[in-house]
């Protein structure tokens, strides 16, 4: 047999290896840099290899060319197991924006006085001697940049993967550092700890699903690429119960990554036990990703069998606006709120991707699924890196203070900061005039249009359960009368602030003028089949 | 016309006014504050006396907003919206220099600043002709009124204002379902547009047309508010400084009666019809029901918050009834009653500022010490039960008229309801201004000239609109009479000319009061 050698489209493909190739070099700065200079080489690495991947994004964006009918651009590389299409490259380019976020919050120092929020040294137990002296010495865990680059890599290469089996290998690559991440607070590192345990169980219990799956299609098909097992889909070509099976337990994987009910449980734990700055960048990228790989495979995979799918969609996004917006109701502390509230907006996602997407059932200028989901993500994304955000901010003497009482009066004690948090939850309320209303419009309208008025129906319940808990938040900080001890804003680096404030202004702007973005998702064109 | 953008600069004027104020230094607040509302009062002016009675829709803009959606930016003003602009735009500069001291608990910027936002918001809603303009500022006035409830007046306020909100939010989120099904029928019907000139010429089918007048109708009646939908009010009302609830009650409420007109009607006149009996049952329940419990108020502000329930009962009832009466009728009551409602809150304020109570069984015989505000007190009170001679009587008188057009027992329930404004109203005045002056208010000083300053302008119009309603007329009944054309209902019998001798109506509804 002769060895063929594998052509690999490195001029459509060069974000994801500067972004791996970036990770690669931290892990060899953490081997052989001393210690006190390894955290800025290490922050002006990571950022510069994902401005650099930007910067790649927008070049192979405009390079795209056109294919057959014109419905999608792009083309099928790395010897067909990656597609770098339309929305691969939206998506890349949403990863890499909250991604440059994500490190701009790893990074700040001045909140603790000087060290990260990762903790010294992670193998030491907590409350043990190694501890408090990894603490006094103020070691810094700057492992987390590679690990953060790697997941990024992970979560490009999970929307532009073309078959199953590198969808599983960019699952485990985006989940993997996620994990170490999650583990690695500096305060309360038992809540941490568990967080990341939990996590992990869980994680590598739904990723045993996903291969099951993997397995089932695969007896199904005959295949792993996408474009033949939609051909075996659309003809029908074997037991259809194998298909069915597989397919559902695909789903469970994706669905447990994007935390939709039933498989939400670990999202409130895993939000608030995690260093806030990881549940930020986790909230925005690990969403948009995965929304991203269950996109394509479910519109292009199982694209023609879209009536055994969409049931299961309809209950599954019913239940988890249901369950997200009811939980946060009660929830006492502003992280598990906010997760609780990430549960429900992975519901209203849902709500798009069970939309149309056939363009034969669109009229000329309406929006597509698609669409109405990337733009959602887009908004959702800033809404939540902001908010997280603002909660790194609010703190007293034991570090952030999430506790509802702590942020009693907070508005009157710092109108700006509580200002842009209440404008957040203003938008993911879906206020209008900030983009939370715009891609809350766009997800109900694609839903209506495909007929599915009841989960329409639900999830206007749902938003009007969920304005409650974010208007009680405002309340608190604005208008109740602060008891006891209260947590105040502590002044940041710039690295926070500037976040914040680019997270407010595009909240704002995606609201009044939301044309641009939505027009850069609708030219995104559609998937290649 | 010349294509100067009017409108957009009567709704940046006050916006833009917000802005300086929360940023210009406290001292110059309240002057700049009331600078603006001036400014966008004589903007107001400005385009009145550019209106042509007769010319529809006009001073349109439209500027494509997110071509994806198929949404303009479109604005323009006919008969109804222009009434509700103009009253908007008197309220605000009265309502600010009535609540001079009003803020100074708070932030005394803040107040002003949310006030003017809210000008502004509400004067796009009222010019809005692309309903998802509409749908975006409609929600948008919240979050100023959320702030001027929460951060303003009573004890019990921040949970008066959640309440307010979720009520708002909730029947907002309702009208969204509602704003997605008019996209969805229109896409289906070529290009999506929200245009409401497109979409008055939309096929929809009657089933979707009355689901979606649904979805209309109960954010409006949350908002007008009708019964069910109106516990929030009386708590708003009673929590709130008098100001925040005359922009709520005579500028923001009247976003649900004129959505009614505009969109329900407007859009869907065959589902209005279909849906008249259950709202006309509501309405009267409303009328009889808020007059009961207002009867029954021990705080002031709750009751005249009440009253307009009873109120907006009215108003709904001449929407309903589908002719042209009914229409002139309701939408004259609602200019009329944001005149006589702001008069009575404003002097409710100055009442509870000098009694230190807003309880009545705490207040009595102020009449003696204080004969100017007793004065105004009355006169304010009167126009609320609509005594013949003040503005709202006519438009009662009107809306009357076509209840009983509709069918006698609408008429006759609904005239139940003046007959218990009389009683609440005279019985609150007996209460708190007549009787012996308890010791230790004989001090309380009468109205200053600010005070009076604010008020006069509202007395005036009561009692000129009162002899010569005229030109409000001129300008609601050209609306009405497009709308009940494209709804394809014409009045029944011989019309009287609406509103022509209202001497002569004196003479025969009298004997009511």
């Amino acid at each position: 047999m002769e060895f063929v050698k594998p052509t690999i489209e490195y001029a459509e493909l060069w974000p994801i290896l500067v972004v791996f190739g970036a990770a690669c070099l931290g892990v060899v700065v953490e081997a052989f840099l001393p210690r006190e200079r390894r955290h800025l080489t290490q922050v002006i690495l990571a950022g510069a290899g994902l401005v650099a991947a930007l910067v790649g994004t927008v070049i192979v964006g405009t390079g795209l060319t056109s294919l057959g009918d014109g419905a999608a651009r792009g083309l099928i590389g790395g010897e067909g197991t990656l597609v770098i299409d339309g929305p691969t490259v939206y998506l890349w380019g949403l990863v890499l924006v909250f991604a440059i976020g994500g490190v701009a919050l790893f990074a700040e120092r001045r909140l603790e006085g000087g060290v990260s929020a990762f903790s010294g040294q992670a193998a030491a137990l907590p409350g043990t001697e190694a501890e408090r002296q990894a603490s006094a010495r103020g070691l810094d865990h700057t492992e987390v940049y590679p690990l953060l680059m790697f997941a990024v890599g992970g979560m490009m290469l999970f929307p532009a993967s073309n078959d199953l089996l590198t969808m599983f290998v960019a699952l485990e690559v985006l989940s993997l550092p996620l994990y170490l991440l999650c583990g690695l607070a500096r305060r309360r590192r038992l809540l941490s700890q568990e967080a990341a345990l939990k996590y992990f169980l869980l994680g590598a219990f739904s990723s045993a699903f996903f291969l099951y799956g993997v397995a089932l299609v695969y007896g199904f098909a005959g295949s792993m690429q996408f474009a033949e097992i939609n051909e075996a889909v659309r003809n029908d070509v074997d037991n259809e119960a194998m298909l069915l099976i597989g397919m559902g337990m695909i789903a469970v994987g994706l669905l447990f990554k994007v935390g939709a009910a039933p498989f939400q449980s670990w999202t409130p734990d895993v939000y608030q036990g995690a260093p806030t700055a990881v549940t930020a960048f986790m909230a925005a990228c690990t969403k948009v990703a995965a929304f991203g790989a269950m996109l394509r495979l479910f519109y292009v995979a199982f694209g023609s069998d879209r009536w055994s799918w969409q049931p299961m969609m309809w209950v599954v996004a019913i239940l988890t606006m249901l369950v997200g917006a009811v939980l946060a109701i009660v929830q006492t502390d502003v992280k598990r709120m906010l997760a609780y509230s990430s549960v429900s907006h992975t519901g209203f996602v849902l709500t798009g991707v069970l939309g149309v997407q056939a363009s034969s059932e669109l009229a000329e200028g309406q929006v597509s699924s698609l669409v109405a989901v990337l733009f959602y993500l887009t908004t959702y994304g800033f809404s939540v890196v902001g908010a997280f955000a603002v909660v790194t901010l609010v703190r007293d003497s034991a570090g952030e203070a999430t506790a509802f009482p702590r942020w009693a009066g907070l508005g009157r004690r710092s109108p700006l900061v509580a200002g842009a948090f209440a404008f957040f939850l203003l938008s993911m309320a879906g206020i209008p005039l900030t983009s939370g209303f715009v891609g809350k419009w766009a997800v109900f309208t694609v839903a209506m249009s495909a007929g599915a008025w009841p989960v329409v129906l639900v999830a206007i319940v749902a938003s009007i359960a969920a304005v409650y808990f974010y208007i009680r938040h405002i309340r608190l900080m604005f208008f109740t009368e602060p008891e006891g001890d209260v947590a105040a804003v502590t002044r940041s680096s710039p690295l926070t602030s500037v976040t914040i404030g680019v997270c407010v202004l595009a909240t704002f702007v995606l609201g009044i003028v939301p044309g641009p973005v939505l027009d850069l998702a609708t030219n995104a064109g559609d998937f290649i089949r | 016309m010349s294509d100067f953008p009017w409108l957009t600069l009567l709704i940046a004027a006050p916006l833009i006014g917000a802005l300086v104020v929360a940023f210009a230094p406290s001292g110059v607040t309240k002057v700049t504050a009331v600078g603006f509302s001036l400014l966008t009062l004589a903007l107001g002016v400005a385009v009145a006396v550019q209106y042509d009675v007769d010319g529809g829709m006009q001073l349109e803009e439209q500027h494509t907003w997110i071509e994806a959606f198929g949404v303009n930016y479109a604005l323009g003003v006919d008969g109804l919206g222009l009434l509700m602009v103009l009253l908007t735009a008197v309220l605000v500069p009265i309502v600010l220099a009535a609540g001079w001291f009003d803020g100074d608990d708070g932030n005394t910027k803040a107040f002003f600043a949310w006030a003017l936002a809210l000008e502004g918001l509400s004067l796009a809603v009222f010019m809005a002709t692309d309903v998802f303009l509409f749908y975006v500022v409609f929600e948008a006035t919240l979050i100023p009124a959320y702030f001027l409830i929460g951060g303003f007046g009573r004890d019990g306020r921040g949970a008066a204002a959640v309440k307010f909100l979720m009520f708002q939010l909730a029947g907002g989120l309702v009208l969204l379902a509602s704003v997605v099904g008019l996209y969805v029928v229109s896409a289906q019907q070529g290009e999506p547009s929200y245009l409401l000139s497109d979409l008055a010429g939309l096929d929809i089918s009657t089933d979707a047309g009355r689901w979606l007048f649904a979805g209309f109708f109960i954010a409006f009646a949350v908002k007008a508010p009708l019964f069910p939908l109106h516990t929030w009010l009386a708590d708003t009302t009673e929590k709130a400084t008098p100001g925040t609830s005359v922009l709520l009650v005579c500028v923001l409420d009247k976003i649900g009666t004129f959505g009614m007109l505009r969109f329900c009607l407007g859009l869907f006149p065959e589902a209005s019809q279909w849906a008249t009996p259950l709202v006309m049952v509501l309405a009267l329940i409303s009328i009889v029901y808020g007059a009961l419990v207002a009867i029954g108020q021990d705080d002031v502000l709750r009751l005249i918050g009440l009253t307009s329930l009873s109120h907006f009962g009215f108003i709904t009832i001449g929407v309903f009834a589908l002719s042209s009466q009914g229409g002139s009728g309701a939408i004259l009551y609602m200019v009329n009653h944001g005149i006589g409602t702001a008069a009575l809150f404003l002097l409710a304020g100055y009442l509870i500022r000098r009694s230190g109570t807003s309880l009545i069984s705490q207040m009595g015989g102020l009449e003696k010490v204080t004969p100017v505000l007793a004065g105004l007190f009355l006169v304010a009170g009167l126009a609320t039960l609509g005594l013949p001679g003040l503005s709202p009587f006519i438009s009662e008188f009107l809306v009357l008229m076509s209840a009983f057009d509709y069918a006698w027992y609408v008429g006759a329930v609904a005239v139940s309801g003046i007959v218990l404004a009389a009683i609440y109203v005279l019985w609150m005045y007996q209460r708190v201004m007549s009787g012996p002056t308890p010791p230790g208010v004989e001090s309380t000083p009468d109205l200053d000239r600010r005070e009076i300053g604010a008020i006069a302008p509202l007395m005036l119009a009561l009692v000129l609109f009162g002899f010569y309603p005229q030109p409000l007329l001129d300008v609601a009944n050209p609306t009405i009479d497009s709308l009940m054309e494209y709804a394809g209902v014409a009045d029944d019998e011989v019309d009287v000319p609406a509103g022509s001798d209202p001497e002569h109506a004196d003479t025969e509804e009298g004997g009511d009061h």
